[in-house]
């Protein structure tokens, strides 16, 4: 039992790190909340650099690649606060022509929201009637669709999103902790103070019981296996990002400060794949077996 | 990232679950919780046929990969847990391995692991709890003693000891931590007054233990005089490591029960309650997750690491958790001591305060991992 990722699964995640550090940086970032993309160049980085092509098989031009690895990717994408349909894209990498080297940027419908709808080239998936919404968060536009008959979750969606959800939950606690560590009140550092230090600790418990379950559901693929990491992963990315702001004080409660961006983020996220509800139904009636 | 086992690792599980399978049957009953001389008996006798069919070490020499196959397949095929061996097996017996002379791991080892002889843990004083090192009990020097005095307290199973794993301060003058000894005290010597605390939930499992002039042999010091914080510190990682994965085994047991008896009560229909137990699947499906993460990472370095702390945390808050949601089923029942889960209930308050409270779980995690500025 090597539970930790291997060498090359390590690579593979810093790879992606280094990537999205040097294309999608702070000042990115802050471009994108006025014109938020997606940038189509930078789309075809991330196909020439296997992000939708991942799990395809070599023989199809793919990586060849499984769920862990797609995992890794996307938990990057999650922590660096990436634009763009990412999971819609990566998902349609099989059956939509130029999703898989990022040419077609591809959106979808699910349940009853569509994010990315106008922004994209393909839609997949019933978007019919869909109508705007003045998106909460100012980095994924959404569609609202009224009449939306949603069928069972795709697991891989699922655990997918709870990647993205890790990422968020990691780098919160990193923000809070470099926050606590150089804000200075009352003569010391802020993370001195045990209320601080103690909402940090709480922080890092989150993320790392749920990657732990995450890691664990990209091995195993199971569908409970996966519904148990989304809902570990949701809570550790919206509370830690509640938390987050917290520590920041008023700065927390800026437009400017980017703590807000990953809470709204992680908002968004808990609405894909039949959202909460759905995965602790399916955990319910598995402990009836 | 792999999550299977190796050959060698199934074969153990097979042998294993072969054996529980055929002893298991043979167990005398259970004794009651207040029949102190039965429990010890009870639980001395299982690590005796433990240690008849070769398991006896496995929380010592086995990998840690096997230890959590052993504690796994132990507690799914309702295997006594190791109740009054706990301090022999998992604190003193390991300190006195990693730290003890030629002559002390021959004299305490081999009747721990033979299931002869039950130790406690003196550590704790009624000023010294979560700040340890603030302990007072006092060792002098006489010819080849120490005489000890001093008190004690929740010492589990003070009552049926045979030894005590005693933290004395040998140089009051010293800088707090450095003033300190590890000794083995015979329970049994003149001067050792033990008196049972009772627990919230009515039982008796800990207790003071007032020690007048108390002589204990200098050669039952491990490590050197006055570096007994170190040596203490040996024994605490090792409660920290796989202390609870029996546990996470059981508590998804007690889970699935909850959910039956909510199905059969008509709570399963009330789609809080539901989605409350859902959630719970997944928090333990969660810890023995992480349990297999903090396994796999310590076999790469051979001891437990920092990921014990966050385990403690969120685990003892979980099991906290099932047993509330337990009594969300039982409705007025939960009222009832001789319903199921009732007592875990109770006891499951203890689990944010035994072995280091969830606040001092918190400061570690957040200084030793985090690198937040130290408290006082
Ligand atoms: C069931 C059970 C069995 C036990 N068995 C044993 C045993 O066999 N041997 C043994 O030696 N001990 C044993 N203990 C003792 C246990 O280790 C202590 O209870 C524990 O370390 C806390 O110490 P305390 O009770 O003195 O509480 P205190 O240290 O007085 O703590 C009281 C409260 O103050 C908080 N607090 C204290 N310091 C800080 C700080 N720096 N920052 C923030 N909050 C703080 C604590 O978190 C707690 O909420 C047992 C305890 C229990 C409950």
């Amino acid at each position: 039992m090597r539970f930790q990722p291997t060498d090359e699964q390590k690579a593979l995640r810093d790879g992606m790190r280094a990537l999205l550090a040097r294309r999608f940086d702070a000042g990115a970032l802050r471009a994108a909340v006025a014109a938020p993309g997606p940038d189509r160049e930078l789309w075809r980085e991330l196909g020439a650099a296997g992000f939708f092509a991942l799990r395809l098989p070599e023989a199809e031009g793919g990586v060849g690649l499984g769920l862990p690895e797609a995992v890794l990717v996307f938990e990057e994408a999650g922590r660096a606060l990436l634009t763009g349909p990412l999971l819609a894209t990566h998902l349609a990498a099989t059956d939509v022509p130029g999703a898989a080297d990022g040419r077609t940027v591809v959106a979808r419908a699910d349940g009853g929201l569509v994010e990315w709808l106008a922004e994209a080239d393909v839609v997949t998936g019933d978007a019919s009637g869909a109508v705007p919404l003045r998106s909460v968060d100012p980095l994924t536009p959404l569609h609202r669709v009224p009449e939306a008959v949603s069928g069972p979750p795709d697991p891989v969606a699922v655990l997918l999103t709870a990647a993205e959800q890790l990422g968020t939950a990691t780098r919160v606690c990193e923000l809070a902790v470099q926050h606590a560590r150089t804000r200075i009140q009352f003569g010391r550092p802020i993370g001195a103070f045990q209320a601080v230090k103690h909402l940090c600790a709480e922080m890092l418990v989150r993320a790392e019981t749920a990657r732990a379950a995450v890691y664990a559901a990209a091995v195993t693929a199971d569908p409970l296996d996966i519904a148990a990491a989304r809902l570990l992963a949701d809570e550790a990315a919206v509370a830690g990002s509640r938390d987050c702001l917290q520590v920041h004080g008023g700065m927390g409660f800026t437009w400017e400060a980017e703590v807000h961006l990953h809470l709204k983020r992680s908002w968004v996220r808990s609405q894909r794949a039949g959202g909460v509800t759905e995965s602790e139904e399916m955990l319910a009636a598995e402990l009836l077996g | 990232m792999d999550l299977s086992y190796t050959p060698e690792e199934e074969d153990f599980r097979a042998r294993l679950r072969e054996w529980l399978a055929k002893v298991l049957p043979g167990l005398p009953p259970k004794p009651r919780p207040e029949d102190w001389p039965g429990r010890r008996a009870y639980d001395l006798g299982w690590q005796r046929a433990l240690h008849d069919a070769g398991y006896a070490d496995v929380h010592w020499d086995a990998s840690p990969t096997v230890r959590l196959i052993f504690l796994e397949e132990t507690e799914r095929a309702g295997a006594p847990y190791v109740g009054a061996n706990f301090v022999g097996l998992l604190h003193a017996g390991p300190t006195i391995a990693a730290e003890g002379t030629e002559e002390q791991r021959a004299r305490w080892l081999a009747p721990i692991l033979r299931g002869d002889e039950v130790w406690c843990q003196g550590f704790s004083e009624p000023d010294a709890g979560s700040d340890l090192a603030a302990l007072r009990t006092r060792a002098w020097r006489d010819g080849d003693d120490y005489v000890v005095s001093g008190a004690k307290i929740w010492t589990s199973h003070a009552e049926v000891a045979d030894w005590c794993e005693l933290l004395v301060r040998t140089d009051p003058a010293a800088p707090r931590h450095q003033g300190i000894t590890w000794l083995a005290m015979p329970m049994d010597a003149p001067g050792i007054t033990v008196r049972p605390l009772r627990t919230l939930a009515g039982s008796a499992e800990f207790a003071e233990v007032f020690l007048d002039e108390v002589r204990v042999p200098v050669a039952n010091r491990v490590g050197a005089e006055n570096d007994g914080w170190r040596v203490t510190m040996v024994t605490l990682s090792f409660e920290r490591g796989t202390a609870f994965v029996g546990e996470v085994v059981a508590c998804r047991r007690v889970l699935g029960e909850l959910a039956r008896a909510a199905h059969a009560n008509g709570g399963w229909d009330d789609p809080v309650l539901r989605r409350r137990l859902g959630r719970l699947n997944a928090e333990f499906r969660a810890l023995w997750r992480l349990t297999q993460w903090n396994v796999s990472e310590a076999e790469g370095r051979g001891v437990p690491g920092t990921g014990g702390s966050v385990f403690k945390l969120r685990y003892s808050h979980a099991r906290q958790e099932l047993y509330d949601a337990a009594a969300a089923v039982l409705g007025p029942d939960a009222l009832d001591l001789d319903r199921p889960w009732v007592l875990d209930r109770l006891s499951s308050l203890s689990y944010t305060i035994a072995a280091g409270t969830s606040q001092i779980q918190r400061n570690i995690v957040a200084e030793r991992i985090l690198g937040l500025p130290k408290g006082p």
